[in-house]
Order: structure tokens, then sequence, then C-alpha cells
């Protein structure tokens, strides 16, 4: 059932990302920052949590997934005191981060663009 | 001249402007709504799907739930560059649009994508920069976002 | 002003003729429909080089040279050099230049490029100021989609009403008109092409703020430079065999026909668009193509080639290109559209 879930949730996410895409003029980076945004505000709003234990992956591998992990972060911060409220985000989404910057500059290393045919 | 065209010089330019856009839709075909949210649902659920297994694997093989997240998003991260650099990813999403740009991977592949792009411009500007052309701005937007929570966060407790 | 007709158009009474002529078009471009009127086409989009940049700069020098080798004429009888590309500060252009030591006029009018060039190049033999010109565009798909758009291997999708950047070139020779009529190229016999009018044309802008409507955005300028130079020859849109607008793609053709009709002009048989024609519907470009390169390789392939061998005898060519920045659009600017008409024949050499 939690993989009938992860599947649903995780689909519908991105319908909403394609409709985006179809309907409207937005370019890929504002589209992106749009669902990172909204994720960690509706996890703010504390609407994002409960989706997340309906669906677990199927709502944290979306982008607003990301959003949901630095807003997560800051709050559970937030209860030690000031300054963990404030790096709380970048600390759980660090992992992440590291990754995809170290990756990333090793991948462009190696790589070159191709033309398309 | 053409009355149409005519017509359109008369009016103020913001009213020229709209109506010609309405007139230019009638010659623009649309999106394919319906099989391109399909695809997108389909693509999307299963990375979903398959990211939960993953995590369910490591969960069982003795990690926390949370570690066992990171090295979920980390894996898929990496996945999705790795197919960057060869080629392939774009090849996917054209095919499969939200399905693969709204996941994690579609945040990975916008890092890479720029950074192959402008190799040739150095490693510090070329790669160094262009690897946050586009992540930036979410790491920015996201991380300022994140920031301003916690603080809200803090003073309500 | 006894070489200029109505409100915009020039006359050209010494006839600079085309006397040499060069397209090159990456692979993609050499597998549409137009394959067989292309002089080269490449079997690797990086024609050898290292970066895209040097890939196209290499393209639009070797049309340059062969349209050149194939005039009959040497480097050093070429009186100036005038070319343009999509890309800041013209950099295909002026780094193919620096090796060539010609004098050089860069230009810019986006994919109006071809059309302006040929302009400018006329009349500078027409005024007596050259007898030797070579001209030409270049586009790359590798160097203007990252600069315009997105990255190669972002993966985003392009909608329905984009059009995909020819990688292309096109070079030309024109010459005064002062060597007879013979012309024997090959040792055959073929037509002599002469430059009799060019229009060039206002900026229209019609508010398109779209950069995926390109065609859209410039089918406006093209009607209305296609309608002045009719009016300022006082031809009827019938004296050409050809009427052949630069890169309005797929949509922007449909919209230009359009409108012409709408001005009382029926142009069915006679109307195309070299963007239009560049590719195949199974080649998934959407709107079809665009960029410098797009008009520039077909005039001086297709048309070019059509001409001297005479199936056709009078063409109006009009580049049209999409005035925009990679800065404007995020200024919430709307697309300010251009075209330049040239008119060319193989009747009344003098």
């Amino acid at each position: 059932m939690e993989y009938f879930y992860a599947f649903i949730i995780g689909g519908a996410i991105c319908v909403i990302g394609q409709i985006l895409i179809d309907t409207t003029k937005l370019t890929a980076p504002r589209i992106l920052v749009i669902f990172v945004v909204a994720g960690a505000i509706l996890t703010g709003l504390g609407i994002y949590e409960p989706l997340v234990k309906l669906a677990n992956n199927g709502a944290t591998v979306p982008l607003p997934g990301f959003g949901y992990a630095l807003a997560k972060g800051a709050m559970d911060g937030a209860k030690d005191g000031f300054l963990a409220a404030v790096s709380g985000g970048i600390k759980d989404t660090a992992a992440g981060v590291a990754a995809a910057v170290t990756f990333g500059y090793a991948i462009a290393l190696v790589f070159s663009p191709k033309s398309k045919r | 001249m053409a009355s149409k065209e005519k017509e359109l010089n008369n009016k103020p330019k913001k009213e020229v402007a709209k109506k010609y856009e309405q007139y230019v839709k009638q010659f623009t075909p649309r999106p394919k709504y319906f099989s391109n949210s399909l695809k997108a649902f389909l693509v999307g659920g299963l990375i979903c799907m398959a990211a939960l297994y993953i995590q369910n694997m490591l969960v069982d093989k003795g990690l926390s739930e949370k570690s066992a997240g990171a090295y979920v998003t980390v894996i898929l991260i990496c996945l999705a560059q790795l197919l960057t650099g060869l080629g392939v990813f774009d090849t996917i999403s054209k095919f499969a649009g939200a399905g693969v740009i709204v996941p994690i991977t579609g945040f990975a592949n916008s890092m890479v994508a720029p950074a192959i792009e402008y190799k040739k411009e150095g490693p510090v500007l070329g790669i160094g920069a262009k690897l946050f052309s586009i992540a930036g701005p979410v790491l920015v937007c996201g991380i300022s976002v994140s920031v301003i929570i916690g603080i809200i966060s803090y003073f309500m407790r | 002003m006894k070489n200029k007709l109505g409100k915009q158009t020039f006359q050209f009474p010494l006839k600079p003729r085309i006397i040499g002529s060069c397209s090159i078009v990456g692979e993609k471009e050499g597998k549409g429909p137009m394959a067989k009127w292309f002089d080269i086409i490449l079997e690797d989009d990086t024609f050898g080089e290292k970066t895209w940049e040097k890939s196209e700069s290499k393209m639009l020098k070797q049309a340059l040279l062969l349209a050149l080798q194939r005039s009959g004429l040497e480097k050093d009888q070429i009186d100036s050099m005038l070319t343009g590309d999509l890309i800041n500060q013209l950099m295909p252009s002026s780094f193919m230049a620096r090796d060539l030591s010609i004098p050089f006029l860069g230009i810019y009018g986006a994919c109006s490029t071809m059309t302006e060039s040929m302009i400018l190049g006329s009349m500078m033999i027409d005024g007596l100021y050259a007898s030797n010109i070579l001209i030409g565009a270049s586009s790359h798909y590798c160097t203007a989609e990252r600069q315009f758009r997105m990255p190669l291997e972002h993966g985003n999708q392009r909608p329905p009403s984009a059009q995909w950047t020819s990688t292309a070139a096109g070079g030309m020779v024109l010459s005064a008109n002062d060597k007879g009529d013979a012309a024997v190229t090959q040792g055959q016999d073929v037509k002599e092409i002469y430059i009799t009018h060019a229009t060039p044309g206002k900026i229209i802008d019609a508010g398109i703020k779209d950069v995926n409507q390109m065609g859209a955005a410039m089918a406006p300028a093209a009607v209305d430079t296609i309608v002045r130079h009719l009016m300022d020859t006082q031809r009827a849109p019938e004296f050409y065999d050809l009427i052949l607008t630069g890169d309005l793609g797929l949509i922007g053709k449909q919209i230009a026909m359009d409108l012409l009709n709408g001005a009382g002009m029926d142009v069915a048989n006679i109307y195309d668009d070299c963007g239009a024609m560049m590719y195949f519907e199974s080649q998934d470009t959407h709107g079809g193509g665009s960029g410098c390169g797009c008009s520039a390789s077909i005039f001086s392939g297709y048309v070019y080639k059509e001409m001297r061998s005479g199936k056709i005898k009078n063409a109006l060519l009009v580049s049209t290109g999409a005035l925009l920045s990679t800065i404007s659009p995020q200024q919430g600017e709307s697309i300010p559209g251009i075209a330049h008409a040239v008119a060319v024949t193989t009747e009344g050499g003098n």
C-alpha cells in the first residue's frame, strides 16, 4: 500500500508540474523555484507533513520534498535555539546538495555537451 | 494594406499586442495536455516508487530512516547527473516532461547541464559558476524561505 | 534620389550579380527535405573543432571560401566582406575574418542578416565603392541554444511553437556587372543572377513576449516589408516566381499567409518560408527552423541553384529577424521583428 501511495502522490505532483509547463510560459528555473518554495511554505503551515507520512518518498522525492526538508530542518532546529533555527534547513539538506555539487562538478569535467539530432 | 493590420495600428500598443496574441493563438498548435500529463504521472510515480523501494532496502540493512532517505536522494541525484553527462537525460525528459523535471532528478540535471555546457570557459568561471546558474536561484529562494520559517517557529515555540 | 523608389525601396541600376555561392549545413539539416541543395553536409556538428563557436566560425569561413572559389575570383580581388551571425559580439564572424585579411564589416540583424548583407553589399557595388563583395551569415544550434535558451543537456520540453536554430551557413560573392552576359560555370551554360531592388524593413513589434513564438513575432514585419516592396516597385505579387521569407517557421508562415491574404494578395502558389522548408515533420523540430544560417543556406543553396538553372526567374528574398537580446525577455520586453527584402532576377542584364 505504501508503494501505491508513493506512486499516486509522486505522480500527481509531477502532473501539477506538467500542467504548469504546458499552460504557462514559466521557464524551467522558475518552475523549480516555485516547487521548492511551495513545499517549504506548505511544510511551515503544517500541510505537507501529513502528505509525507502518507506517501513517504512520493512526497519527498519531488522538489516540494526538498522544500519540505529545508523547512522541516529549520523547524526542528528552532526547538534547539535561534542559531539552529537558522542553520537547520541547510544542515538537513546538506548531503543532497553536497553530492549534487561535487558529483556534478566531476561529471562536467568528464563529459562534453552533444549536438542534438 | 491589410484591414486587420490597419485596425491593429489605430489602437493603443497594449491592445494591439493583446489582439495579435489572440489572433496568433489560432495558428499555434496546443501541447498534448492529456498524454503529456499521463506520461509525467507514470514516470514521476515510478521514480518515487523506486526511491521508496531503495529506501526500504536500506532500512532493512539497518540504516535509520533519515539517513536512508538522504542516501536515496544522493543516489537519485548522481544517477540523474550521470545520465545528463551521457546525453540521455534530455531525451528521457523530452518524453516524460515533468515526470523527471519535478523529482529531485530535475534539480540535479539543472546543475550539470549548464556546467557541461560552459566547460570550455574554464574550471572556475565556467563549470564552477554555471553549476549554479539554474540551481542557484532554487537554493537561494529555498534556503531563504527555510531560514524565515526557522526564525518564525523559533519565536512561536 | 534617383535610386530610391517610393518610401523604402532602393533600385540598383548597375544590377550587381551573384557570381558564386556556397551553403553548408549540419547533420540534422542534412537529413531534411532540402538536403540535395546544400553543397556540404557536416558529418559531425563540431566540424572537428573544440568549441561550438569555433565550429560555427569554420562553417562560415568554408562557405565564404568555397563561394569565392566558385566565383573564379581570387581573395585579393575582394574589396570587402560583410557577414554576421547570432552570437555575442559576432564572435564566429569576427574570428573567422581575422585569418582572411579582407576588409571586414560585421553586421547584426539576427536572422535577417543574409538579406541585410546582400543589401549593403549591393549598395557598395552599385555606389561604385567596390567591385567584388563577399557576404554571408551563419548560425549553429549549439551556440545559439546556450546563449538564447537552455543548455543542450538540460531536460526541458520545448513547446509546439518553439523553433530549431539551424546549424547552417551560406556565403555569396556579389560582383559588379561589368563582364558581359556570358556566364559559364563548370562548362555549363547557366543564367546570370542580378540583384535589382532591395527594401530594408522597419522594425515592427506586435507585442509578442513569448520567446517560443518567434515566427509570430516576425510575421507582421515580413508582411509589412513585402507589401511595402510591392507598392514601391509597383509590382504585383505574381511578378515573382517565388517569395521566400527567412525563418518564420510553420506557425509564422501561416500567419504571414493569412495577413497577405487579408491584404488582398493571393500568394499561396508562390510563397514559402525557409524555416518551414528546412526539416521534415518527423525530425521533431516543432515550429521549424530559425537562425541566420537557415535563410542563408537556402538562398545560397536552393534559390541560387534553381535560378542558375533557369527554373526560377524572379524571386523576392525576405530574411526575417527577431531582434531580441538575451536579457530583453527577462526585462519583460516584447520582441521587435524585422524583415529585409531583396529582389533577384535572371532577366534583363545589360
